[in-house]
């Protein structure tokens, strides 16, 4: 007789998603579906000049626009009080419309209330805006010399926002100087837009209660209400908040944006409902954008090639405004996970941020806040060392990885990083992507002149916040929450304070209930998004669903299970010390053939309770007692056209190690996504200011996301190493593959370019950038 | 002025605006809300529609007034009497979709493809729906979806459980 595996119950089977019929069908029921009666629109005017005194604002023309009932301006909404945005992480605020000023390009300047969407269009190009302008601020750099004050609202007389430091500075310093190889380089991480296929809207009303009912692409519906409640002083139980279905979030639909307190304005004053679209120009141009990191990477090593000291030193470009939704003692997010998965025994990093005359953000785009760019510097880093060295990329990542037996590791900038295989990781990815016959290849190639490259990165990404203890917004503690109720027929309902973008919650949250009550994913359902029903939480960004609320789910389950055990010993005609759960149902200890199953105990809650409490549900309010750390080992084979300098990439496998799977096909459908993105930041997309500080790619003709025509085609497989702290060992996934292909990629084409001396070139690696290098390395050699 | 189009085998006559698209038309005064809108600039291909039966369309880039006497298929019509149709399903089975914003233009795509090519290959897909940005699912399980759809996928890849 073999020992029974655990059989297959409902986690981690490759269910379908219960939500695509509806997606499928055109029934999806996303922001600009809604409509109510009397409902105006809403369009913005917006700044032409990025840094400009507003002389006048006349309305005049706009009000005689057929189908324009109102125009709103800075002075309106000062005068109301509402001028000003804060925030998230509470170190700034933000204007809703130009106050004196204007401080960016396309900034909002006046809001057009109109019967028509197009009416409101109409409207705002007759508003006639007189701008004196000033001189413009286009870079951090130029920003830090203060010659030209961005920001005189603020008490601080400086343009230099913030600046914050973690680990061991004058140990780094000694570290490093005593080195044997020091590498040091300048690595700059592209301002980038996560542009999801659905701008961020919203419609607002007051219904006959006087309660104001809030549709809007939120990633964070409960924090709105909050903030909402604290901006305008209305009850926070008059407010009302609903993410409907979202076209992708990754981070856009984080932050309050001015459109939004403008159509409640305009909802308020009018007595109408209002709705306000973005357009895609509006999108690139004003709300969410990401990155804008100038950071100086050092790194000291021994002459055989053990890490000895990193120091990254950044100069952060965040805009207009500082509108960051980082947590508040986090102004730099999670960047001290730059050591990323190397035993450091020293580091230091520090963060300068700069105001500059372009569009606010420096939003989380599909990274646990700054995430995305550390692990790049570290992964850059690694292959510039390796390259200076001498030494086989992977061979020095092996060298230095975190060994599995030092977990819980403490990394040298304060992370307790909780589990993980780094070596098994990267040698299943050298496996399976046959590594020793690729590096045969390469040298047949090399030896003909031709370019290919094979690129890694070995990231540790560090997610789910977080802890009470260190993680909030606005003071908010950054836990989440879940509420399950089953019905007295086995079905039931769970509901979170998280939001899906598309990560198919409805599908995997009903498979972590089912596995944990033993009942049929098909029949419980799954609510978010809904300030009046769900239970408080933080959202969905950060990667933080499955470690955070996906947690409080499980435990929310288990507490039904507790209430339900009493129950089935009263079935079971038994005491509750004799009842265990096991094989997805309650029976009595030692007579497995004396069972009742959850359904059974379900209907007893309802109809046969004996003593106990009627009803069978739960509430649980998750507090993480750590982060998670998922991590990975990505290779990209690159093949460069020595003429033309255009990158093709022939391969890319992504082996993740995001601890235990709920559902596989909805993991390897997060990474194929993430995978695409990173594809798309290492080569294509870039929000680009010239000089004067005009924006240069305000829409899909010039912002290029990849199409299918140039997405590789993706390899994926998986680690499994589960997180010791989270009651499912799951440590979340829908980031990584953003997080950590950017490097492979850029190692790929600088390892095919390395026989002519190219050491580093920025994102995004367009094809001209490779083909000047190419030239200048030819050059150099004549 | 008006227009009068039929959308999914139903009649639809609306007075417009001359400047109306056809995708606020579809969505608005239709209010077949399933073709959407991702971009200003026919990138994106959000909106598309299959026109008079095989000719697939970015409705944001037509007058509705262009559209006038002629059929228009929409996602709302691709299911019948509750059942899916084959790229539908198809797309369920491969997890061809996440946040569903951009699923109804690449099925009324691929449906045109399908139409003019019904034997693809995995080069052809992806060449033919180049037109369709998603920012999900990075277009392996779409590829793979259309496959399946065309009867072109091994019988190991196809379907989840």
């Amino acid at each position: 007789m073999s020992i029974q595996a655990k059989p297959l119950y409902s986690v981690g089977v490759p269910m379908k998603r219960k939500e695509d019929p509806r997606f499928l069908q055109g029934k999806g029921n996303y922001v600009d579906d809604l409509t109510f009666p009397g409902m105006l629109y809403l369009s913005l005017v917006r700044s032409t000049y990025p840094h400009a005194e507003i002389k006048n604002i006349d309305i005049s023309e706009a009000m005689k626009v057929p189908g324009v009932k109102a125009v709103i301006t800075g002075k309106d909404l000062e005068a109301a009080g509402l001028g000003w945005l804060p925030t998230f992480h509470g170190l700034d605020k933000q204007m809703v419309l130009a106050i004196g000023k204007v401080l960016f390009q396309y900034q909002e300047v006046a809001a057009v209330f109109a019967e028509t969407r197009a009416a409101a269009v109409d409207g705002a190009e007759a508003v006639q805006v007189d701008y004196a302008p000033l001189p413009v601020v286009a870079d951090p750099f130029t920003s830090k010399t203060d010659k030209v004050l961005l920001r005189p609202d603020r008490e601080q007389k400086t343009n230099h926002i913030f600046h914050w430091e973690v680990g061991d500075k004058d140990g780094t310093a000694r570290a490093l100087a005593s080195s044997a190889k020091r590498v040091k380089q300048r690595i700059w991480f592209q301002r980038c837009h996560p542009a999801p296929l659905e701008t961020c809207g919203c419609v607002a009303y007051f219904d006959t209660m006087g309660r104001l009912q809030f549709h809007v692409t939120s990633q964070a519906p409960h924090v709105y209400r909050t903030a909402l409640a604290l901006v305008t002083g209305i009850a926070e139980d008059k407010i009302h908040v609903i993410s409907p279905d979202l076209g992708g979030g990754f981070g856009n639909k984080v932050p309050v944006y001015p459109g939004y307190v403008c159509a409640i304005v305009g909802a308020l004053k009018i007595g109408r409902p209002v709705k306000w679209i973005e357009t895609r120009t509006e999108n690139l141009t004003s709300t969410g954008f990401a990155r804008d990191y100038h950071m100086d990477v050092e790194i000291g090593a021994t002459a055989d090639g053990k890490v000895t000291a990193l120091h990254i030193a950044t100069t952060a470009d965040h805009g207009a405004f500082d509108a960051a939704a980082d947590p508040t003692k986090y102004p730099a997010g999670m960047f001290g996970i730059c050591t990323g998965s190397y035993d450091f025994p020293v580091a230091h990093s520090e963060v300068d941020a700069f105001f500059t005359n372009k569009a606010p953000g420096g939003i989380a785009y599909r990274c646990s806040f700054r995430v995305t760019e550390a692990s790049y510097a570290i992964e850059r880093g690694m292959d510039i060392l390796a390259d200076e060295l001498g030494i086989d990329a992977v061979e020095l990542r092996k060298k230095n990885f975190i060994r599995k037996d030092q977990f819980p590791y403490p990394s040298a900038l304060g992370f307790t990083y909780d589990s993980g295989d780094y070596h098994k990781t990267l040698d299943t990815a050298l496996e399976k992507i046959g590594y020793t016959a690729l590096l045969k290849e390469q040298a047949e190639k090399r030896g003909r002149g031709e370019l290919m490259g094979i690129g890694f990165s070995t990231f540790t990404e560090v997610v789910g916040a977080g802890p009470s203890k260190h993680f909030d917004i606005l003071g908010i503690k950054m836990f989440d929450s879940a509420e399950i109720r089953i019905h007295p027929t086995g079905a039931g309902i769970v509901r979170t304070g998280a939001k899906s973008q598309g990560q198919g919650h409805e599908t995997t949250w009903a498979q972590v209930v089912a596995e944990e009550l033993g009942l049929d994913p098909q029949t419980i359902m799954v609510e978010e998004g809904d300030t009046d029903t769900a239970p408080y939480g933080l959202g969905t960004y950060a990667s933080r669903s499955t470690p955070v609320a996906g947690a409080a789910i499980v435990m929310a389950a288990r507490r039904i299970r507790e209430k339900a055990r009493k129950i089935a010993a009263h079935l079971l005609e038994v005491g509750e010390a004799d009842v265990e759960w096991a094989d997805y149902k309650f029976q009595v200890k030692g007579v497995p053939a004396k069972a009742v199953t959850m359904k059974q105990v379900a209907f007893a809650a309802y109809t046969n309770m004996a003593q106990n409490e009627p009803g069978l549900e739960a509430t649980y309010y998750y507090d993480p007692p750590n982060m998670t750390y998922p991590n990975g080992a990505y290779v990209a084979v690159v093949d460069i056209d020595r003429e033309t300098g255009e990158t093709k990439v022939r391969r890319f496998l992504a082996v993740d190690d995001c601890g235990t799977i709920i559902n596989p096909m909805v993991v390897e459908g997060q990474i194929h996504g993430g995978l695409t993105e990173g594809f798309a930041m290492a080569f294509s997309q870039e929000i680009q200011y010239d000089a004067e500080g005009n924006n240069l790619n305000t829409n899909f003709t010039d912002y290029l996301v990849p199409t299918s025509a140039e997405s590789p085609h993706w390899e994926t497989a998986n680690t499994v190493t589960p997180s010791p702290h989270h009651p499912m060992g799951a440590k979340g996934v829908g980031e990584s593959p953003n997080v950590g292909s950017p490097a492979a990629f850029v190692n790929a084409v600088i390892d095919a370019l390395s026989p002519l001396g190219v050491r580093h070139i920025d994102m995004p690696v367009t094809r001209d950038k490779v083909w000047r290098a190419i030239r200048d390395a030819d050059a150099n050699k004549v | 002025m008006k227009v009068h189009v039929k959308v999914n085998g139903v009649g639809y006559e609306r007075d417009v605006e001359p400047r109306t698209l056809l995708a606020y038309f579809l969505r608005e005064d239709c209010r077949l809300t399933g073709t959407h809108v991702g971009c200003d600039t026919s990138s994106c291909g959000c909106c598309v529609v299959v026109i008079d039966g095989d000719r697939a369309v970015k409705s944001c880039t037509m007058f509705a007034a262009q559209a006038d006497g002629h059929d228009i298929l929409t996602v709302e019509g691709l299911a019948e009497g509750g059942k899916l149709h084959a790229l539908q399903q198809a797309f369920w089975d491969q997890h061809g979709l996440q946040c569903g914003y951009c699923t109804p233009g690449m099925l009324l795509t691929a449906i045109a493809l399908l139409k003019h090519q019904p034997n693809p290959s995995e080069a052809d897909i992806r060449a033919g729906l180049a037109g369709n940005l998603c920012r999900c699912t990075g277009y392996n399980n779409i590829v793979k979806a259309v496959q399946q759809a065309a009867g072109t996928l091994g019988p190991a890849a196809a379907g989840a459980s």
